[in-house]
């Protein structure tokens, strides 16, 4: 094993950690007194971390010139749908009772909804094609073309939490600051002068 | 390479290969371990559920021996004082709270609010009445004889409790301040201690937290202002010392450590409806017809059980459905 290969086995582990915890908490009985909204929102946090750190993957590896950060980029997307695939599974299950009607109406009548389901029907293609196979099949252009569909992920979950609750609380505005920062970013390097903010020149499609 | 390497090094001396990838394997298994271990605490650190909290004492201790702890008509099924629904365990009761002053984690809020005092506590009660007072806690334990009241609690997130609250009709402090007239809303205000309540140090919400009612809604009997709960002061993040229950509102209509009650004549501002005027209203009767902007009210989690349908003015119509005739409760939410 090579040891950007090891460390891919690192991230893997510990992403599944915060799942793991959660079951165990559940066996346990330790959920608190709703544990049916804590593992919704548990799942939904985790989802929206993944997909941001792996929207952030290319940023930051332009800035610092650490072109290695791309083998991990796949990995959180992946985990960001895992985690997001079980939070519609938990709210469809237990908030919808597996009614369908009733997620369709769900979705039909508030926005906010609409913006999760958006965010996770645009991962599933992205989840699809993001084995090695696929990327061939695809040819890396079209493959980078389609996954620019992580943006439109990114913005709909972000727009999503940040309808969700009763008053706007410091992190769901932390994490628009975070997207704003990260798309402004792919923006600014694009005008001339702003060149000095990117390290690293490196086209990298995917691996 | 071999050809490569300089032979100055006796082949001796030369790592054994299996020592060297044991070692390296071994190693490996130690970075996943304290990664593992690490990602592990910090999700427990940032996503954990207290069960802390200092358990509360006994209400029995500080009340009088006169006052029974529990109502002489615990049949009273028709005025809507108990329902024989089962109640929501003491340990989720105490865990699962909305007291934004706190805490905006509801699992969080018993943790932080452990050490709140709560002696000595004055609530004024003032404005439109003939006799404005103040009163000390160990007063306003006195006023009147403790009732178990058995509400169901709806909140405005869909979900709810059955809560054994102790305390009584709010009635009972407003006939002895004496109302004038004039006074048409009865408006609430909870304590401001920033010192002990870390949100009231920013802006989450306008503080202090403010409620109000409409005079005959104070003077219904299931309006209660609350002591204790399980037969138990209570605890802070209930609400301590003293707080308003009106069992067929959304549960943030209840203003929680209550230090000031004014007779007012003008329907009083309260803290959600400013907030974001478009989704709490100044009434809040839970009604599953009509539904918060942004989620459905028709049905709500029952905490411990499961999903169940909401019921108009949380199952109180009967006692309440009065007050409101010829209401229009879509525009009066």
């Amino acid at each position: 094993m090579k040891d950007w290969e090891f460390a891919k086995f690192v991230v893997l582990v510990n992403g599944a950690v915060p799942l793991a915890l959660l079951a165990w908490d559940q066996s346990q009985g330790h959920l608190g007194a709703n544990p049916v909204n804590f593992a919704i929102h548990t799942t939904g946090m985790m989802a929206l971390i993944f997909l941001v750190l792996s929207l952030a993957v290319t940023p930051v590896r332009l800035f610092t010139g650490w072109n290695w950060l791309s083998h991990f980029r796949r990995m959180l997307g992946v985990y960001a749908f895992v985690y997001a695939a079980i939070h519609l599974s938990l709210y469809f299950g237990f908030d919808r009772s597996l009614n369908l009607q009733s997620l369709i109406d769900d979705v039909i009548k508030r926005p906010f909804i609409l913006f999760g389901m958006i965010a996770l029907l645009v991962m599933v293609p992205l989840t699809i094609t993001s084995t090695n196979g696929m990327i061939k099949r695809l040819g890396s252009a079209r493959w980078k073309q389609l996954h620019r569909l992580t943006y439109v992920a990114g913005v709909s979950a972000v727009i999503h939490y940040y309808m969700f609750g009763k008053i706007t609380s410091a992190i769901q505005i932390s994490f628009v600051a975070v997207l704003i920062v990260l798309l402004g970013y792919r923006v600014l390097i694009q005008i001339p002068g702003f060149d000095f903010l990117r390290k690293s020149r490196k086209p990298v499609v995917a691996r | 390479m071999a050809g490569h390497q300089r032979n100055d090094i006796p082949s001796s001396e030369i790592t054994d290969e299996s020592v060297y990838f044991n070692r390296r394997t071994f190693m490996r298994a130690g970075i996943v371990a304290a990664t593992a271990l690490a990602t592990g605490l910090i999700y427990r650190k940032v996503n954990h559920i207290s069960t802390g909290g200092a358990a509360p004492r006994n209400l029995a201790d500080l009340l009088p021996t006169t006052a029974p702890a529990t109502s002489p008509s615990a049949n009273g099924d028709d005025n809507g004082f108990r329902t024989n629904e089962r109640l929501t365990p003491f340990d989720s009761i105490t865990h699962y709270n909305n007291f934004y002053e706190f805490s905006l984690d509801k699992e969080s809020v018993a943790e932080v609010a452990e050490n709140f005092k709560t002696r000595p506590w004055t609530v004024s009660v003032e404005g439109l009445v003939s006799n404005p007072m103040k009163f000390d806690l160990d007063d306003l334990l006195k006023l009147a004889p403790i009732e178990e009241r058995v509400y169901r609690m709806r909140c405005v997130e869909a979900w709810s409790m059955v809560i054994p609250w102790a305390g009584y009709s709010l009635s009972k402090l407003l006939e002895k301040v004496q109302p004038l007239s004039s006074a048409k809303y009865v408006a609430f205000e909870s304590v401001v201690d920033p010192k002990q309540m870390p949100n009231q140090r920013s802006r989450v919400l306008d503080w202090p937290y403010v409620e109000g009612l409409r005079m005959d809604e104070a003077m219904h009997p299931l309006a209660i202002l609350a002591t204790g709960l399980y037969g138990k002061q209570l605890p802070p993040q209930d609400g301590a010392p003293i707080r308003l229950v009106t069992p067929w509102k959304y549960g943030f209509k209840g203003a929680k450590s209550i230090v000031k009650i004014k007779l007012v004549e003008e329907q009083p501002p309260s803290t959600w409806n400013l907030e974001n005027p478009r989704e709490y209203g100044f009434y809040a009767n839970v009604n599953p017809e009509v539904d918060h902007p942004r989620w459905s009210q028709a049905t709500e989690r029952r905490i411990g059980e499961g999903k169940r349908e909401t019921l108009m003015f949380n199952g109180y119509a009967d006692q309440v459905a009065h007050l409101y005739a010829g209401m229009d409760l879509r525009a009066n939410y």
